[in-house]
């Protein structure tokens, strides 16, 4: 990236549409285009996240489900700079009883994803992909349900919360995560990878990790911990103490805001403005700081 | 956190002679029946069963959550401590329409409850 950051590369280049959202106080200094406090560090990097496309969904609230996947493929390619890596908080593919349309499904998201012009997909699923075979054909597909990795300085953890079909991590999981990040310093920056919410964000809506708060606990006692998941069909942000929880658009349809409607049905497709609700995220994540910034890219154009 | 102002007593198959017992059906993607009307502080057995897999009952503003599987009649004792609507759902994944698998609690006085679709 050179001695530019990212950030002012983009303010370079005219890319618009910045929204911020943090947890963490440090970068809150970035706000309002204030200028960075520190210098530019090579270690800078960026993450797109995608999440929720449903693939082989069919009903009202996308006509045109096939569309999604492919334009947010082309919106990723088309970024001025690649990202390091992009993650799927899941979902990949909608749910069906038959096995073989769900390998399927899979088979032609990975054909998507496959034209994508980064150097790493990190994967993960959701209830619709993993919840009725308990995961086994996205693991056939597209690699274990849970994982960590270390990049640039920051330790990501992809943890499930699907492949049980009552939503939970279970202990074996809980264990796995303490134990994961045991060696690492408690200056460590970490970010979490999930599907549902680590907490109880609608419960009565299933918008919730039974044993999430667990997971929490866990986490607690490092103090740079970022969440990222999806789940709940747009974005949402929030603070569990030091935590920030932060939930991404949907690829297929949008959903209510928590409790806005008696029942979590989709938000209606609006055929004057198709795609709209729908998005991606891009993470810029400095390390030193550690602090991330949120771009929200709509599908569709926006008015 | 949502156990607050909770109904009290849960109790997993317990016999209560002459208590009210409600009974449910839960099928993909429905309950029948799917709202519930209890009467303010009198004691209801709910009762339910799967016709085709497993299921879950969950209401979490009352904190009840019991799983129901095929083949097994899954019982909760409840004393509703509060008036109003509850909502409760199924939180055991079960195929596309999940999501709309649901119903509703209502708590009435017990002067002003009317017909019962619970029996």
């Amino acid at each position: 990236m050179g001695s530019r950051t990212r950030r002012e590369f983009l303010q370079i280049s005219g890319i618009g549409g910045v929204v911020f959202a943090s947890g963490l106080l440090q970068a809150c200094s970035r706000l309002g285009g204030r200028p960075d406090p520190g210098p530019a560090v090579a270690d800078d990097f960026y993450f797109v996240q995608l999440s929720d496309t449903h693939w082989g969904y069919k009903g009202p609230a996308n006509p045109e489900a096939t569309v999604e996947l492919p334009r947010a493929v082309e919106l990723v390619n088309a970024l001025p700079q690649a990202p390091d890596f992009v993650v799927f908080t899941g979902d990949l593919t909608h749910t069906t009883d038959d096995d073989q349309e769900r390998r399927r499904r899979m088979a032609q998201v990975r054909e998507h994803l496959a034209r994508l012009r980064v150097p790493t997909l990190r994967l993960m699923a959701g209830e619709h992909d993993a919840s009725l075979d308990r995961g086994a054909a996205f693991q056939e597909f597209f690699g274990p349900l849970r994982y960590s990795f270390d990049h640039k300085g920051v330790h990501f953890v992809v943890l499930d919360n699907v492949s049980d079909p009552k939503g939970i991590l279970g202990d074996a999981q809980i264990d796995w995560l303490s134990r994961d990040l045991k060696p690492l310093p408690k200056s460590a920056p970490i970010v979490v990878f999930t599907h549902r919410p680590l907490f109880d964000l609608k419960p009565d809506w299933d918008w919730t990790t039974a044993d999430g708060t667990r997971a929490i606990d866990v986490l607690h006692a490092y103090p740079h911990v970022t969440v990222f998941y999806g789940h709940i069909h747009q974005e949402h942000h929030h603070q569990t103490d030091h935590i920030a929880h932060h939930a991404a658009r949907s690829l297929m349809f949008p959903l209510p805001a928590p409790g806005s409607q008696p029942k979590r049905a989709p938000l209606p497709w609006d055929p004057a403005h198709p795609g709209r609700g729908l998005g991606l995220r891009d993470v810029d994540t400095d390390p030193r700081q550690p602090a991330y910034q949120l771009r929200e890219i709509p599908l569709a154009t926006e008015s | 956190m949502r156990f607050a102002g909770l109904l009290l007593a849960l109790l997993a198959a317990a016999d209560n002679p002459g208590e009210r017992v409600v009974h449910m059906v839960a099928r993909r993607f429905t309950y029948l029946p799917d709202v519930i009307e209890l009467q303010l502080g009198i004691p209801v057995i709910i009762e339910l069963t799967s016709a085709d897999r497993d299921h879950g009952f969950s209401v979490p503003d009352l904190g009840i959550r019991i799983d129901v599987e095929p083949g097994k009649t899954a019982r909760v004792r409840v004393v509703p401590d509060k008036l109003g609507a509850f909502d409760f759902h199924c939180d055991v994944f079960c195929g596309s329409g999940h999501e709309e698998m649901a119903g509703r609690i209502v708590v009435s006085a017990p002067a002003a409850i009317g017909g019962n679709s619970g029996h």
